[in-house]
């Protein structure tokens, strides 16, 4: 059986959708983020200097950046997989002789492409605020898919074990916004007084986070080599934990 | 070669009802095949079964030669499904419902479009394919299903109650349509309420009440079985009571309106024989109920009556 058409057709569909209701999904991020740069950047962060010899407006525009990518990653799967599971539309995929990883592929390749798409908007509004320099292309760009391909697997599963439109609200408002404004998006962790340090280290998108601005601006807080390990380690153990429930039909199947 | 074969198959939700209880069914490549059954007898979840949306608690099924947990993909890919429930995404238009389930089944962009474009026509639905699903009508949602269930053209249609709520113009032009479908090769499997229309299109029957196949034979003879008909008579005067005749049973539903419970071996001019030696002129004759149904009621009610005792 070819798997590729039903991978494109799952793909084309998730890209489709999410472009069609842009002012859902593209513009509010686009908004957002220039009111970070304008309030955080500008008016602020004249005020507060550098840190780590940066400027504090190069400082976060990366990692405001790879915030976006997070949320709209975890937010496109989440949402798209939800509802079509809602309108058991779900069936049709489940009828159909596709392969669960190819189900779970499509998915979140559709979320990580709008995490990308997001992603590169909120670049280019940064570079009206910013002359961002960069110090490695290559490890931002990988971090950027690795992180989105992360948050896109974790929103498939909230997709698939929540029971009601309350349960794939939960994961971003009380988890993943917390986690992100304390994953040194907004400082370096080194400014926090001791045992918070500690308890940072604890964030796993504080990595992310350090090794994508590490391509910008080529200072990180953390070992770049260790954030890819853990990213590529969570990605793995998220995708088993997808199949898994796939194959269990959790949600899906009576 | 069987399209389908099931074998001791059981059902129990996680709530612990025991939807299906042992059944065995076979289906005959190029049969038409009627699945009947009362409310929750058990279709729909044996359907589920055989389609992968329901996990089976034991038992095999195997759809053309390939056994569903061994073969998967082939098995699937012969399937056709029209669920009972609209389960297509409402916000996608006609066309592209028909094209993502192409695409799902692995057909090449080309040959989707040109089966898109076949199927649609052919459920009458071509002047729709750009409008949002969720506008249509309820009966041109049900066509929608069954064109989606065609495009990757299947060789087993399986259709749970596809007429329900549609009007009897496009119900006749769905049978005409399944008969085509049918006749062209592609094996079908139909349940409906609608007992008339599995008595004129199914050659063969299967019938299930409360997780048990009660019945399973072909259509001839299980309406050769059939030994006492129901029919309506109007009558041209007002009678006060009803007559009492030798070997029927005869009800006044209404001064003129006379019902009477026919067994074969007494037959009709029996019938008007007695009617005519009392002077009751009668001007129409109607059927009461359609004969498969009056057997449907007997076997499901006999399987009732025998479980409570
Ligand atoms: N998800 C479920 N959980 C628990 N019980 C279920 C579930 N789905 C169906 N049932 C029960 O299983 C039995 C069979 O249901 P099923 O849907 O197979 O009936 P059916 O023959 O298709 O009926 P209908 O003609 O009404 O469609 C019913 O008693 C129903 O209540
Ligand atoms: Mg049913």
């Amino acid at each position: 059986m070819n798997n590729w058409i039903p991978f494109r057709t799952i793909i084309i569909k998730e890209i489709y959708r999410f472009v069609r209701i842009w002012p859902q999904t593209l513009l509010p991020p686009a908004i957002t983020t220039t009111l970070y740069f304008l309030i955080f950047g500008k008016l602020m962060g004249d005020r507060i200097g550098s840190i780590n010899g940066s400027p504090y407006m190069d400082y976060i525009v990366p990692g405001v950046i790879l915030m976006s990518v997070i949320s709209h990653a975890y937010a496109n799967v989440v949402s798209s997989f939800y509802s079509t599971k809602f309108q058991r539309n779900i069936e049709e995929l489940i009828v159909a002789p596709v392969p669960n990883w190819v189900i779970l592929a499509g998915y979140v390749s559709g979320g990580v492409m709008r995490g990308l798409l997001v992603g590169c908007v909120v670049g280019l509004i940064a570079m009206l605020f910013a002359d961002l320099t960069i110090h490695s292309i290559w490890i931002s760009v990988s971090m950027a898919f690795l992180t989105a391909t992360l948050f896109a697997l974790a929103g498939f599963i909230n997709a698939v074990m929540a029971e009601s439109f309350d349960d794939i609200s939960i994961i971003p408002n009380f988890v993943l916004t917390p986690l992100s404004y304390l994953g040194g998006v907004f400082y370096s962790v080194n400014m926090l007084p001791g045992i918070w340090q500690t308890i940072s280290m604890g964030n796993p998108i504080l990595y992310m986070v350090n090794a994508f601005r590490y391509g910008f601006i080529g200072v990180s807080d953390i070992d770049v080599q260790l954030s890819f390990l853990m990213t590529g380690g969570f990605i793995a153990v998220l995708a088993i934990f997808s199949l898994y429930l796939l194959y269990k039909g959790t949600g899906i199947k009576q | 070669m069987k399209a389908l074969s099931i074998r001791n198959l059981r059902k129990t939700y996680n709530n612990g009802h025991e939807a299906l209880k042992g059944i065995d069914l076979d289906v005959e490549a190029g049969d038409f095949f009627a699945l009947l059954g009362p409310n929750g007898a058990g279709k729909s979840t044996a359907i589920g079964i055989i389609s992968s949306l329901v996990n089976a608690s034991s038992g095999s099924v195997s759809i053309f030669g390939h056994d569903l947990k061994k073969e998967r993909s082939q098995a699937k890919s012969c399937i056709g499904l029209v669920p009972q429930e609209i389960n297509f995404n409402q916000f996608d238009t006609v066309k592209s419902i028909l094209l993502n389930q192409a695409g799902y089944y692995g057909t090449p962009r080309q040959l989707a479009l040109q089966r898109t474009e076949q199927c649609l026509k052919q459920m009458d639905l071509w002047d729709k394919r750009d409008t949002i699903s969720r506008r249509l009508s309820g009966g041109m949602k049900r066509r929608v299903m069954i064109a989606r269930a065609m495009v990757h053209a299947p060789k087993l249609l399986i259709l749970d109650e596809p007429t329900a709520g549609v009007d009897i113009e496009i119900r006749r032009s769905m049978w005409k349509m399944m008969e085509e479908v049918n006749q062209q090769g592609t094996t079908i499997i139909l349940t409906t309420h609608y007992l008339e229309e599995a008595e004129s299109l199914c050659r063969n029957i299967a019938i299930i009440d409360q997780g048990c196949i009660v019945e399973n034979s072909d259509m001839k003879s299980l309406l050769a079985r059939l030994n006492v008909d129901h029919f309506v008579l109007d009558l041209a005067e007002p009678l006060a009571a009803a007559p009492v005749f030798d070997g029927f049973k005869i009800d006044l539903m209404d001064d003129k309106i006379l019902e009477v419970a026919v067994p074969k071996e007494s037959g009709l001019n029996e019938l008007f024989k007695q009617l005519s030696g009392q002077d009751i002129r009668v001007l129409s004759l109607k059927n009461k109920t359609n004969r498969l149904e009056q057997l449907f009621m007997d076997l499901v009610d006999a399987k009732t009556t025998g479980e409570a005792a």
